[in-house]
């Protein structure tokens, strides 16, 4: 009787612990903290200020831009008008 | 205007140059690290937003009121304006907020609220350019409407919970981020002034040529 729940204890906690060790140990679709992010892994601060600085002076100029080539094309037209305007 | 039109376009041009110079120069903050240094940008240009939307919206009023011509001129060229300025305070913020906060937006009372203003902004010149004849009136409304949510945006941060820093953050500056963030708002500001001004005076130079087209069809 004793030898029989030996087997049965066996039978049933043997594959459970076997399955138990044989589990690895960061599983791959598991996510995994880390106490500290490595160096690599951090998002570079500079070129973020830059791009950001980057992106104030394309949008302004490009205004400037596009206001420059608003006035050149009027004043271009207000001469061709003013040439046709009969003259008092 | 035209006299001193000149000494505000070099004084703006030694501002902007030198900008970088004292930005770089400023402490970096002890939390946030080099990227604290948006900041000396995306203020200057959210405050810009704010004047303009201002200026957009009493010039409105103005024309909306009295019917003066020259008040409407000013409102669609402090428009386009909010719409500048709001762009530049709508890409570096998230810029900012990647490397601060870990997301680049976040759907919370002063983010939501500005990016709002902004397109009443946008709507309101779309309405100016598509809406056809006297859709400066309907856009003069919605100009005023934009104007009215300045001061909840602007709020937002102090009566809602957000990540956003509060207000108070400008006034409590450390003496050397203070002459730093000031020397930008200043360099802004006459920038500002300068753009307002172009932008008035190609309005007013459209003006003339509606006027011309009318007399050479007579």
């Amino acid at each position: 009787m004793k030898k029989t729940v030996l087997l049965l204890v066996l039978i049933v906690v043997l594959p459970g612990a076997l399955l138990w060790a044989q589990q690895p140990a960061a599983p791959q679709g598991d996510f995994v903290p880390l106490s500290e992010i490595p160096q690599t892994e951090q998002l570079p601060a500079a070129p973020m200020v830059i791009g950001a600085y980057a992106f104030v002076w394309v949008a302004l100029l490009g205004y400037v831009w596009s206001l420059w080539r608003r006035m050149t094309k009027l004043e271009r037209e207000l001469a061709d008008l003013q040439r046709r305007v009969p003259k008092h | 205007m035209t006299r001193i039109f000149v000494p505000l376009v070099l004084i703006a041009m030694v501002l902007f140059a030198s900008a970088p110079l004292v930005v770089a120069n400023a402490p970096v903050e002890q939390t946030m690290g080099l990227v604290q240094k948006i900041f000396y940008y995306h203020v200057p240009s959210a405050m810009l937003l704010f004047v303009s939307a201002f200026v957009c919206g009493i010039a409105s009023a103005v024309f909306l009121f009295r019917r003066s011509a020259a008040a409407d001129r000013v409102a669609l060229a402090a428009g386009e304006l909010v719409v500048l300025f709001g762009l530049i305070v709508l890409v570096t913020g998230p810029i900012w907020a990647r490397k601060a906060w870990g997301v680049w937006w976040e759907w919370d009372a002063r983010l939501t609220s500005s990016l709002l203003l902004w397109m009443i902004f946008v709507a309101y010149l779309m309405v100016r350019r598509f809406g056809g004849p006297g859709s400066e009136k309907l856009a003069g409304a919605m100009a005023l409407f934009g104007m009215a949510n300045v001061p909840f945006v602007y709020v937002s941060v102090n009566y809602w919970r957000t990540l956003h820093p509060k207000t108070s953050v400008v006034m409590t500056l450390a003496p050397g981020m203070r002459g730093a963030f000031w020397f930008c708002v200043a360099a802004f500001a006459i920038l500002y002034l300068l753009l307002l001004t172009l932008r008035k005076r190609l309005e007013d130079q459209q003006a003339m040529v509606e006027q011309l087209y009318l007399a050479v069809e007579e």
